[in-house]
């Protein structure tokens, strides 16, 4: 009896290692290397990926959010610091100096750090926050960059889906674009 | 605004999914439906499975002990010799002996609770082949026993509940498969990565920074990860990360997928007894007592965070950004943690040791009450009848009368199992604490200071014992220390309650049905849906308060002060 169960069990581990551990995401893999490349190989432009934060130093960039890997997509997770912690609010009243010193007046989301390490991105109050000290270091015309960030705003989906928010590498590599045809 | 849709929305697809893939599982464990009946047959005659034949709950608890053992051995080889076999494009070698055991009983027990990074510490091969394979497994096991329960109830004089082996490949095939490859296909159009094709080097112009993209077989892992209540993620940073839950529909898709089942098994519940008002009276109750917890986490959590707060920025716009993606925002990263900490899911669009005092303390509270709000795919259900057997009884106590539950008497048998039961899971978890702090190995390892610290330990040992997983993922736990009290705990978690829940279907499926009379207490009206969440407060706040007192409570009461 014992005997039987032990055998089938070997056997249904096989089974289930050949059909769920191989051929359902070897089967995946084929449908999203045939129909969706892009986003299967990781997002990937010229500069990196879309959907994994680099780091910007400001002004001449818009800059991400403070991650505390410094952005290593080998070391994705957040501080996990609590909400009464000494640490955390050492780090975010540092931040909070460095973007001041930077003439940018910081929100909320832009001085602390996300859940993956890796948010790509920043709201869109954060981007027009920062838009002044960009337009000012790159001795760009404001309303031109305020423009760029209007374009990068990306919505909710459906409308209600997510928050609303703006790509940083997508708008730094347009702010590049606007940098050279203006020649500054 | 748009969080209101969102939870119009998500109630909306529930009340479909309840509705018809609630049906559907009905057809599934009646065995009525065959569409994969070419798949089906060859894989009994593999197994050497007579689909016909049924077996006692000794005989099916059985088959369940010797596959999970054999399920825990199996990941436990594959992790130490990982090194040893293909699919292993970083190199990373095999994994250490204390790691693999946990994480080997982790996946078995339905947990995934992860002291580990993925990225840096799993092969392609062991996340599809021996992690992956268990999040099909371990959830097919914990519906299987579900549904053995509900036979129980719903049969009379019978010796059998069920075929194990037949429970767990329909499960599979008929339910958690077709879901998966469906889902994933979602995922990979929104963003998530699925390629074999190892990490990839990039390099900015603009700003020179040279990055390693790590990558992988993701989105087949996110959907069943998600759907079997699993939760354990490809990456540390689980469903935040942007190549696990790319969009804010991704991150929708999530929760309707780990929500799907628990719902939906209230429904089939339903069905199987004969009256579908039972699965809704129970439903009622899992729905009200989420939505409180929901309510104050999205309160919480819109009000802000107090360190934050303490360095300056007085105005926090929609809340507590710490340890949250923007492009979830506040509100619908908290839907997502607390739907996936009470479906005993375990995974994280957000970090859950960030959230504010209370906003933990919803995520905590949500697995102490047994995470039965709905609770993990089976074990939910499971769960929540031994309250409903328990609330009976104590509803018979009160007028001097023998208790029914779905016209089977519940005897003194029926009771102690069921309280056995209940109490495991507190027992486990307050002893497992006490001894974590009470040892330096246990005490050196919470990052943060002060009353969080204690919530650290308390939430980890509540995580793995409700076979949760999430984390306040501050704790150092890859210990021997952590590692091998977390697996004791997961065990008795997961199996000291299988085997009494069985023991109880086999003993309610040998009882004869008792016919409904005037002095009948009924137990699909809103009085007893009432009286069941009565008696799931308060068996959790008996328990646990003392300790939450320590932890969330004295971190919300401990204002203006950091730690």
């Amino acid at each position: 009896m014992l005997l039987r169960q032990l055998f089938r069990s070997v056997v249904a581990s096989v089974l289930f290692f050949v059909l769920l551990g191989l051929a359902y995401p070897a089967i995946e893999t084929g449908i999203g290397q045939a129909f969706f490349s892009h986003q299967a190989n990781g997002s990937l432009g010229p500069n990196g990926s879309t959907l994994i934060g680099q780091t910007f130093t400001g002004p001449r960039w818009f800059q991400g959010r403070p991650e505390p890997s410094g952005n290593n997509p080998l070391a994705s997770g957040g501080s996990n610091l609590g909400p009464r912690s000494k640490v955390l609010a050492a780090d975010v009243r540092h931040e909070v100096a460095v973007l001041q010193k930077e003439g940018i007046t910081p929100r909320n989301a832009l001085v602390t750090s996300s859940g993956s390490g890796l948010d790509p991105d920043i709201t869109p109050a954060d981007a027009y926050a920062e838009a002044p000290a960009v337009a000012r270091a790159n001795h760009l015309p404001l309303a031109a960059v305020r423009h760029l960030v209007a374009r990068h705003v990306t919505g909710r989906e459906l409308g209600f889906l997510g928050s609303p928010y703006v790509n940083v590498l997508q708008l730094n590599e347009a702010l590049a674009h606007l940098k050279g045809s203006t020649g500054a | 605004m748009s969080y209101l849709w969102f939870i119009l929305a998500l109630v909306v697809v529930l009340g479909l999914l309840w509705r018809f893939l609630g049906a559907y599982m009905v057809a599934v464990y009646d065995g009525t439906t065959h569409w994969l009946g070419f798949v089906e047959r060859p894989v009994y005659k593999l197994l050497r499975v007579d689909a016909e034949a049924e077996q006692s709950w000794q005989r099916y608890g059985m088959s369940l002990i010797v596959y999970s053992g054999v399920a825990i051995l199996v990941v436990y080889l594959m992790l130490r010799l990982q090194g040893s076999l293909p699919l292993d494009p970083q190199h990373l070698g095999a994994v250490s002996p204390a790691l693999s055991f946990n994480t080997a009983v982790s996946f078995v027990t339905n947990t995934n609770w992860q002291n580990y990074a993925g990225e840096t510490t799993m092969s392609y091969l062991s996340q599809m082949g021996a992690l992956a394979v268990q999040n099909f497994a371990s959830a097919s096991v914990g519906i299987g026993v579900a549904v053995a329960l509900i036979r129980g109830f719903s049969r009379k004089g019978s010796a059998t509940i069920g075929n194990f082996w037949v429970d767990l490949v329909r499960g599979i095939l008929y339910i958690l498969l077709p879901i998966s490859l469906l889902a994933t296909i979602v995922f990979m159009a929104q963003g998530g990565v699925q390629t074999f094709a190892g990490p990839v080097h990039v390099h900015d112009v603009l700003n020179g920074v040279r990055q390693t993209i790590p990558r992988g077989p993701v989105a087949s892992q996110e959907a069943i990860k998600q759907l079997g209540t699993n939760g354990g993620g490809f990456f540390n940073a689980n469903g935040a990360h942007p190549y696990e839950n790319p969009t804010g529909l991704t991150n929708f898709l999530s929760i309707v997928l780990l929500l799907a089942i628990p719902v939906a098994l209230t429904h089939t519940f339903g069905k199987m007894v004969g009256n579908v008002r039972q699965g809704v009276a129970v439903l009622a109750v899992m729905a009200l007592i989420f939505g409180a917890w929901l309510g104050i986490a999205s309160y919480a959590e819109h009000v802000g965070n107090p360190a934050v707060a303490a360095a300056g920025v007085t105005h926090q716009g929609a809340g507590n950004m710490e340890g949250k993606e923007v492009r979830f925002g506040v509100q619908q990263s908290t839907i997502y943690n607390v739907a996936s900490t009470q479906t005993s899911t375990g995974s994280v669009d957000s970090a859950n040791d960030s959230y504010t005092p209370m906003g933990g303390f919803a995520m905590l509270s949500g697995m102490m009450f047994g995470d039965v709000t709905p609770g993990g795919v089976g074990s939910g259900l499971y769960t929540i009848l031994l309250f409903a057997i328990i609330t009976v009884f104590i509803g018979g106590l009160m007028v001097g009368r023998t208790p029914e539950y779905l016209g089977k008497k519940i005897q003194a048998r029926e009771v102690k199992l069921a309280a056995f039961a209940v109490l495991v899971m507190p027992m486990t978890v307050l002893v497992m604490t006490g001894i974590a702090v009470s040892i330096h190995a246990g005490r050196v390892a919470p990052l943060n200071a002060g009353p969080h610290g204690f919530s650290e330990i308390l939430y980890a040992f509540t995580s793995q014992g409700n076979n949760n997983g999430s984390a306040f993922a501050g704790l150092s736990s890859n210990t021997a220390f952590y590692n091998v009290s977390g697996a004791i705990t997961m065990l008795l978690g997961r199996f000291a309650i299988i085997v009494p829940v069985l023991a109880l279907a086999g003993s309610l499926a040998a009882k004869q049905h008792v016919a409904a009379s005037a002095g009948t207490f009924r137990t699909d009206t809103p009085l007893y849906a009432g009286l069941l969440v009565g008696v799931v407060l308060i068996v959790g706040a008996l328990t646990f308060f003392p300790a939450v007192a320590l932890g969330p409570i004295a971190e919300q009461l401990s204002t203006g002060r950091l730690f």
